[in-house]
């Protein structure tokens, strides 16, 4: 039998970024709360202090701050006709594991979605007809609007002391912003961060060619910013190891830098660490979750019995959670039944290499930051006409170059020899004086009915449990909206005077090996009825009314933005609801 | 629900990770944050001299390969004398070499390539057999030299047929172990010094790159200037305490 604790009003399952918001949130309402985080407690001073957090080797390559396969894995195929295999190490995207989440190692670029992508499939349906989507697309809207969460993403920008500037206030359009941004209600709270060479001359390059360049929104601070909770963050050093890597610096927002000072002094809290949640418990009418089951590190399970449970174990785990503990209908893409697991999406990045004549430039590419450079968005969601272009979606295009760490970031022209002393030289040659963004076209993926989330029926976790499946490929819209942005990218970098430009252009099928971003989302998303969502408009189960699910698995579709400016707003919009409307009349917050 | 066994918990590669290092233990934590004096985890720093995983018959292929992979030039000492031989050797010996931390259950199945490799083989066990299977077929094509004996043009051949496949391992892919070198001492070479390769920062004052040093809001909007720091390395880094 499992040894079964105390009640508690809360828990929280996983204590990354929106782990740390609710655990927040709930307690300054008084509620007695736990969160449960299966990997270990991480702190600036001891993980990752200024003498040797800046380790290539340790960090970035060997993944040591990240959730380990051992640990826990997914596997993944193509699609249904393949016999899905385990991803023995991470490629494609990473994970994060212990207190902080992937908000420890993320790069904190920090974008608002467009109002439009909250009415996607109304707004495209209205401009471009029904018919102009292809038929296994399954976008639809997210039962919110641009009003509604606007207040939210002001919340969690102010939290984290976003440096950036606006391109629309209050309807007013900005000089030096993103004019194409939908309207906030105040500034960002810190100014934009200083850009590098190759960023103000890509800058330059699309100003040439009549776009409106303005600098990325950044987690990294430009000046250092005391919050509302009255944490105060650092200025950001440009140090140039920023994702991947924990901020020794305390300048990069994450659960560190910005909550857990406040939150961990507070007596109606705790947490526990290296304790792995394995079941969300259901009373036997299967429509109340009574708490759940955990491990810890020695191998003992417990019982945490609570009112309210929170799922923030981010997207890929929030789905698997739901599927091993029997709440809502699996998906099904034959039939198109059953919402756990449906509209899994990833990105569609592309990028490419421009190389300079290094007699005249100089980039110093390793003074950067996680969430630096310029960006246009000419090019993003509906901003531009897809009518004659025949496919829906965009992204931002940008250098956002981040670092010059030797190991990931020496490129070499592509007739170059592998190695040998012919290597060395272009090596040399080039490090200085080539601009080098893997993400430099960061694209939308929308969803299909036959990309999913589902359990795998062969692999299982170290406990025995299945892992989750990820059955994922490009479809033909996504690789002409992102050859599309890379063959703008690519004009821009002419326009800067490159002498050679090298594409990378994003090619099917999915590869789970090759790094793109690590936004994953959907398999749990929310909407406006029961019969197209798991969760309602405030991220509550329609299943289980005392279960909320945090994070990008309620996403429909993804955007071409980074998601977790959207993951924090959703969060507080989520915590509001619950503090106002839920706790005074726990039940659903939507009738059906 | 019954609780879970030792042994079912500690299955599979879970098992190796908690052997070999240190058990991470479950906390409640509360009150404040925890922090202990003394908890940092720095990197330990590799002194050369012998070899941990390597054989002396090993070490020296490797030596002579890694030479060969970045030779010693004008614009910098070659792979042996910057230690990525070295490098190579504690990393096999090391998590790395055992794949600590790799899903490691099977079946083990061949997939397709965007389903990432599938090989039960640890990097270690890879040299081990693909370092025997070489020295013979260097053998076979030299005249009976190994690959240590062969003059440089004849190494540059030997690793050229690993590259494209033109030269046969026994048991074992010739290209799949090209490429493992091929990573393994490029890192070696461009990681911190504190890992065995990349000794006096050769490779980093040949590209430029000026090391750990952790605070350019001086350089930041100094455009198209060349950065006058003296590189440093995480233990020559000022903060440095070991
Ligand atoms: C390298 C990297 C770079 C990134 N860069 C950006 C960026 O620039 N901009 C951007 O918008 N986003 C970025 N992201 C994504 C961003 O980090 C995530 O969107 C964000 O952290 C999600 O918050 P979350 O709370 O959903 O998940 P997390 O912050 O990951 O927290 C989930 C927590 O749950 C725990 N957990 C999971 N399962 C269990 C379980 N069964 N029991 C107990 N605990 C569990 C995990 O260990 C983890 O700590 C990046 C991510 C990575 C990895």
């Amino acid at each position: 039998m499992a040894r079964r604790l105390p009640h508690k009003d809360v828990v929280i399952i996983g204590f990354g970024w929106t782990g740390s918001i609710l655990a927040n949130e709930l307690t300054d309402e008084g509620l007695d709360v736990v969160a449960i985080e299966r990997g270990p407690w991480r702190d600036t001073a001891t993980d990752f202090p200024i003498s040797y957090a800046q380790d290539e080797l340790r960090y970035r390559i060997r993944h040591e701050m990240f959730l380990r396969n051992s640990q826990m894995s997914v596997t993944f195929r193509n699609n249904a006709n393949q016999t899905a295999l385990p991803v023995r190490t991470w490629g494609a995207f990473m994970l994060g594991n212990g207190v902080g989440g992937a908000g420890l190692h993320w790069n904190a670029e920090f974008w608002r979605f467009l109002p439009s992508d909250f009415t996607l499939k109304s707004h495209l349906t209205q401009r471009y007809g029904a018919n102009f989507l292809p038929d296994d697309m399954t976008i639809q809207d997210w039962g919110i609007t641009w009003n509604d969460i606007e207040p939210y993403y002001d919340q969690f920008e102010y939290l984290c002391g976003t440096s950036g500037t606006a391109g629309n206030l209050r309807g007013e359009i900005q000089d030096g912003g993103n004019p194409f941004e939908g309207a906030r209600s105040r500034p960002y709270p810190t100014p934009a961060m200083k850009q590098g060479y190759g960023h103000t001359l890509f800058a330059e390059g699309a100003r040439k060619l009549g776009y409106k360049p303005f600098p990325q929104p950044s987690g990294n601070l430009s000046h250092s910013y005391t919050n509302p909770l009255g944490v105060t963050l650092g200025q950001c050093t440009y140090c140039g190891f920023c994702e991947w890597f924990g901020c020794a610096n305390y300048s990069k927002a994450s659960p560190q830098t910005t909550i857990l000072p406040v939150l961990m002094r507070k007596s109606n809290f705790e947490g526990r660490t290296d304790c792995e949640v394995t079941k969300i418990n259901l009373d036997n009418t299967g429509k109340r979750a009574t708490g759940v089951t955990f491990v810890d590190s020695s191998g003992e399970e417990f019982e945490q019995r609570a009112d309210l449970v929170i799922l923030c174990a981010f997207s890929l785990f929030n789905v698997q959670l739901l599927l091993l503990s029997g709440i809502g209908t699996p998906y099904d893409p034959q039939s198109g039944r059953g919402q756990i697991g449906r509209n899994f999406t990833h990105q569609t990045v592309a990028g490419g290499l421009g190389f300079f004549d290094k007699d005249k430039y100089n980039f110093n590419p390793f003074v950067s930051a996680g969430a630096i450079g310029m960006c246009i968005d000419e090019f993003n969601g509906d901003n531009f006409d897809h009518g004659p272009l025949g496919f829906v979606g965009g992204g931002y295009i940008g250098q956002v170059q981040t670092n010059g760490r030797p190991i990931e970031t020496t490129a070499v022209p592509p007739d170059t020899p592998a190695w040998g002393s012919k290597w060395k030289q272009a090596l040399k040659d080039n490090y200085l004086s080539t601009i080098n963004v893997g993400a430099a076209c960061h694209g939308s993926m929308y969803s299909y009915r036959d990309n999913y989330l589902s359990l795998d029926p062969t692999y299982k976790d170290r406990f025995g449990r299945p892992l989750v499946r990820i059955t994922l490929d490009f479809h033909d819209n996504e690789i002409k909206m992102s050859n599309f942005l890379l063959e703008k990218y690519g004009e821009i970098l002419q326009a800067m005077g490159a002498k050679q430009v090298v594409k990378h252009p994003r090619k099917p099928p999915y590869d789970v090996t090759a790094y793109q971003t690590s936004h994953l989302n959907g398999g749990a998303i929310m909407g406006d009825n029961p019969g197209n969502s798991a969760l309602n408009r405030y991220l509550q189960s329609w299943d289980v009314p005392n279960l909320f699910v945090m994070g990008a698995s309620a996403y429909p579709q993804n955007a071409g933005y980074n998601p977790t400016g959207t993951v924090g707003a959703l969060a507080f919009w989520s915590a509001h609801a619950i503090r106002s409307q839920y706790l005074k009349n726990p039940g659903p917050l939507v009738h059906a | 629900m019954h609780r879970l066994t030792r042994r079912q918990l500690l299955g599979s590669s879970a098992l190796a990770l908690l052997l070999m290092s240190p058990v991470a233990r479950a906390a409640v934590v509360k009150g404040g944050l925890p922090w202990k004096p003394g908890s940092a985890d720095p990197p330990t720093a590799v002194t050369p001299g012998g070899w941990h995983y390597f054989t002396p018959q090993e070490a020296k292929t490797v030596e002579a390969f890694v030479d060969r992979l970045i030779p010693p030039d004008e614009l910098s000492p070659g792979g042996k004398e910057s230690g990525c031989a070295v490098f190579i050797d504690r990393q096999l010996a090391g998590p790395y070499g055992r794949l600590d931390g790799y899903y490691m259950s099977g079946p083990f199945q061949k997939g397709t390539k965007q389903q990432g490799p599938q090989s039960s083989v640890t990097p270690a066990q890879h040299y081990r057999k693909a370092l025997a299977a070489f020295d013979s077929a260097c053998r076979e094509k030299f005249a009976g030299k190994a690959f240590v004996d062969l003059t440089d043009t004849q190494k540059d051949e030997a690793i050229k047929g690993l590259e494209d496949g033109s030269l046969k391992l026994a048991g074992t892919d010739a290209q799949d172990f090209f490429k493992l070198v091929l990573k393994n001492t490029q890192n070696g070479f461009l990681a911190d010094p504190i890992y065995g390769g990349n000794k006096n920062m050769a490779s980093w004052k040949m590209i430029g790159f000026p090391g750990a040093h952790y605070d350019y809001r001086n350089w930041i909007d100094r455009h198209n200037q060349r950065v006058k720091l003296a590189p440093v390395g995480i233990s020559n880094h000022p903060d440095w305490t070991q």
